[in-house]
């Protein structure tokens, strides 16, 4: 029950980002998910996007250094507490999380976050235990 | 066909080559003496005359000569035969300062084209080879002294000159080209861009490939080897000597043969300007003894190597220079520290990075700062920061080990880095201290 995330490499340069997204859209790429980490160096940026393969070989194509990962979409309720309580769950079973970013959902009273932990099927499994829903790669992009 | 082009003078006794060299570097002088004013007054100031040199015993008595004597002797201050002599004009890089013109008669071109054919056949070529020339023509002595010993060679001769690659390899397929000469940072692309192209090393019909001009590393001799599927010959020259040709190795690949019956090889402490004894390690300083228009006697090459006679399993006699650690002009002074780019690229390979890399130093508030960018590729990128850091840290770890001084590493795209066609841009030095 995990969705895959594609990390593109990014030196601190003018025009980066504008080049990765001009490409993708170019490419008719639908970009579902993102994040951009940085530090005074480089970033990372990540996307959950339709179609991953595609948007790859149009990374590599352009001399961009990118990479798969898998992550888990977690949706929650969209209220006060809603993000805490995902978070004592992970928590209680000892689940560190490396990174996550939330997303918009065109559900309403949903919340989406993208969480990368060292062990996606136990804390799969922990999560739904919990009552949590996760999504796959259908979910996140078959609800139009 | 023999593997020398020619073996009386590539393998003669150590006593004859002795005996050769002294009558030449005898006549040499004596022309020097009479037809370059400007050594003439070097000569005069040091006390010395053509009767004091009778054999290469007395070669430390001459005055040396400097990239700086060039400059102040440009154009024709050194030239040592009538311009209606002459027949072609060579040029430096001109990567610093001025450029060095340097002269040639017909019989100058003939020796340098003999020089480049032993390199040749020592890297295998034969008359049967197709080979392709991809150092830049022109001024640059890579292109036309390798075009004249492969002629010479009787080799079929692709010059092809540097840059359009997609033509270089269009050409190396389909006239199946089997030795490659060019700089080794453009037999590094070539490689590269093959691999692009979908193609094997074994696709090609390349055996051996000469490579020189610029300083590199064994490291980056293996990874042309494994990527072209062929061996990696290293050749040395200077445009003040002749060009290309002036040493080359042989199938040992473990130092480079000097071409003794023209050039005579002395290392000195750089500092001190003393001969120092065989095996030392100091600046290659050379003596042409049969060059006729630009003769330079005990030219200062600023390039770092050791000399060694070992007996060579090739069975030439000639002395055997090891791989410049860099040229001086290549050698950056950071933070009181030598530093040449050569070992940062070797601590790079070993690391498993590419060889393509940029250095920039710079001083800010009276500290030169050292930054190092290198391709990363999809391989080794992960997904997390902290990941990238280490490998960062990693590499300053390293490359501090090797130059006792902390850089800054950045890891960048790959492909972000400009390609070079001929001689590769390493470093950039931003600091302005003249």
């Amino acid at each position: 029950m995990a969705v895959k995330q594609i990390s593109v490499f990014m030196e601190n340069r003018a025009g980066k980002i504008s080049a990765v997204t001009r490409l993708l859209g170019n490419g008719g790429i639908d970009i579902r998910a993102m994040s951009l980490a940085d530090t005074t160096d480089f970033g990372i940026l990540r996307i959950v996007v339709n179609d991953t393969e595609k948007a790859m070989k149009i990374l590599e194509e352009n001399n961009f250094s990118a990479t798969t990962t898998k992550v888990l979409a977690v949706g929650l309720d969209d209220k006060p507490g809603g993000l805490a309580a995902v978070m004592e769950a992970l928590y209680a079973d000892n689940i560190g999380v490396e990174y996550m970013y939330a997303f918009v959902s065109r559900e309403a009273e949903k919340a989406y976050v993208m969480l990368r932990v060292a062990d996606n099927d136990f804390a799969s499994k922990v999560l739904k235990e919990k009552g949590f829903i996760l999504l796959n790669s259908g979910d996140l992009f078959g609800e139009k | 066909m023999s593997k020398y082009w020619n073996e009386e003078i590539e393998c003669m006794s150590r006593e004859d080559m002795k005996k050769l060299q002294s009558e030449r570097l005898v006549t040499q002088v004596k022309h020097v003496y009479e037809n370059v004013p400007y050594y003439k007054k070097l000569m005069d100031e040091k006390g010395v005359t053509p009767d004091d040199i009778n054999g290469i015993e007395d070669l430390h008595k001459l005055p040396f000569l400097t990239k700086a004597d060039l400059r102040e002797a440009y154009p024709y201050g050194l030239l040592a035969k009538p311009l209606s002599d002459c027949v072609r004009i060579q040029s430096t890089s001109g990567t610093t300062g001025k450029r060095v013109v340097a002269f040639y008669t017909q019989n100058d071109i003939d020796i340098w084209e003999n020089c480049c054919a032993r390199a040749i056949v020592a890297a295998g070529g034969t008359k049967d080879d197709v080979c392709q020339v991809c150092y830049g023509y022109g001024l640059f002595t890579g292109g036309p002294g390798l075009n004249g010993g492969s002629h010479k060679v009787g080799c079929l001769t692709l010059p092809m000159s540097s840059g359009n690659t997609e033509r270089q390899i269009q050409f190396m397929m389909d006239l199946k080209s089997t030795i490659l000469c060019c700089t080794p940072s453009y037999a590094a692309y070539i490689g590269e861009s093959l691999k692009e192209m979908g193609y094997k090393p074994e696709d090609n019909k390349l055996k051996a490939g000469i490579f020189g001009a610029e300083p590199w590393t064994e490291e980056m001799r293996r990874e042309i080897e494994k990527s072209l599927g062929i061996k990696a010959y290293d050749i040395y020259g200077l445009t003040e000597t002749s060009g290309p040709g002036v040493s080359f190795e042989c199938e040992e690949q473990t130092g480079m043969h000097i071409n003794e019956d023209h050039f005579i090889a002395e290392i000195i402490d750089p500092k001190t300007g003393e001969v120092l004894p065989e095996g030392s390690k100091g600046e290659l300083v050379f003596t042409s003894i049969t060059k006729e228009a630009f003769p330079l006697l005990r030219y200062r090459t600023r390039d770092i190597c050791v000399l060694t006679r070992e007996k060579c399993s090739c069975g030439r006699t000639l002395v055997k220079m090891s791989k410049p650690m860099g040229r001086s002009d290549d050698m950056m002074i950071i933070r009181g520290v030598n530093v040449f780019p050569s070992q940062i690229e070797t601590v790079l390979i070993e690391q498993g990075y590419s060889p393509n890399y940029l250095i920039e130093v710079d001083r800010v508030n009276n500290t030169d700062t050292l930054d190092i960018s290198v391709e990363m590729n999809a391989e080794q990128f992960s997904d997390t920061i902290k990941d990238i850091q280490k490998k960062e840290a990693e590499l300053v770890a390293a490359i501090k080990t090797m130059l006792g001084i902390n850089p800054k590493v950045h890891l960048v795209s790959p492909k972000s880095i400009a390609r070079s066609e001929g001689k590769a841009v390493r470093v950039i030095d931003k600091r302005k201290l003249h």
